[in-house]
């Protein structure tokens, strides 16, 4: 059983509240993996949004920094040096036979971004999840997943009445061709809404094929 | 089965773990890379080798791996490095890591993956 007793109550369509597996391993034929990261600043529902969905209870663990990302990562060097650590969170929806879609919740803040080049490198795009009280939370990531062309859609998680979101837009100077849309992460179907909206996102892209985003 | 989450302790243990390497030399395997367990353990086996295999009778990712032994990533990672040099394991991932970020899904798998949203 979960230990948090906060922990959200799963609902499948059609079927009895039930609570996600502990050990809930994927099925033989899986044969490769996707990765959505949702990423914001602390207690904003990362987790919670990674847990209204995912197929299993959300795992949580931890990175350490390696030098650059791909340097040299001696080990023995942890004794003098600082080391940061990141932890995130992470849940997952089979696609099919044999794809399954891995969901992370990091931080978004500078000193984790780390873990960008570590593991989320070749994530099909990001949610970035909002808190309209902390929005400044949020700059960096924005600006970072700007600057490496990750394709991303902004949420904001709704804890209350909060501003209208013409005026998050212009708070976060988001540009027109980023969807934005208001959310509540605890609710499955308000969380695979954002989700589905990322994937129109990225849908309409390819179509649209690469468009270089200084040419807005 | 390693009981203690060695991460808490001093990065001594780490570097024990680990024997003392990084991971520089290896390719790096993916976060997401999905590892299979093609032998038993056996008795010489460091403990979290075991542990390993015992985990990857079912594919599972490589931060599953992590998660569930209570070890970073990175760890993680060196640790499979031995397991795949000896065939212990091997790692079923459909596309490398790249810097390039975002252009590498193609339409049938964003559509796959559409339709599984709609079925939760």
């Amino acid at each position: 059983m979960p230990s948090n007793a906060s922990e959200p109550l799963i609902t499948a369509p059609g079927s009895t509240t039930r609570t996600a597996p502990d050990r809930f391993p994927l099925a033989g034929t899986v044969s490769s993996a996707l990765k959505i990261v949702i990423v914001g600043g602390f207690g904003v529902g990362k987790t919670t949004m990674v847990g209204s969905v995912s197929e299993m209870r959300p795992l949580s663990t931890e990175e350490i920094m390696t030098q650059a990302g791909a340097e040299v990562d001696d080990l023995r060097g942890t004794r003098d040096k600082r080391t940061t650590t990141a932890a995130f969170d992470f849940g997952r929806i089979t696609i099919d036979s044999t794809r399954v879609l891995y969901l992370f919740g990091a931080p978004g803040q500078k000193r984790f971004w780390f873990l960008w080049g570590q593991l989320f490198i070749g994530s099909l795009g990001a949610i970035v999840l909002v808190d309209t009280a902390r929005m400044e939370d949020s700059w960096y990531a924005i600006d970072r997943l700007e600057h490496h062309g990750t394709p991303f859609v902004v949420a904001v998680n709704r804890f209350g009445p909060g501003p209208d979101l013409e005026r998050v837009r212009a708070a976060l100077d988001l540009s027109n061709d980023v969807p934005l849309l208001e959310c509540d992460a605890r609710r499955r179907e308000s969380s695979r809404d954002v989700l589905v909206t990322l994937v129109h996102h990225l849908a309409s892209r390819e179509r649209g094929g690469f468009a270089p985003k200084d040419s807005m | 089965m390693n009981t203690e989450p060695v991460d808490k302790e001093a990065p001594d243990r780490l570097y024990t773990v680990t024997a003392g390497r990084g991971g520089a030399d290896e390719p790096t395997l993916d976060s997401v890379a999905l590892i299979v367990a093609e032998s038993e353990p056996s008795p010489d086996m460091q403990s979290e080798h075991t542990a390993i295999l015992r985990l990857c009778t079912r594919p599972i990712a490589v931060v599953e791996l992590s998660a569930e032994l209570e070890l970073p990533v990175s760890v993680v990672r060196i640790l499979l490095a031995d397991l795949l040099d000896t065939g212990a394991v091997t790692a079923r991932h459909t596309t490398p890591s790249t810097a390039q970020e975002g252009a590498r899904h193609d339409s049938d798998t964003l559509k796959q993956v559409l339709l599984a949203l709609q079925r939760l």
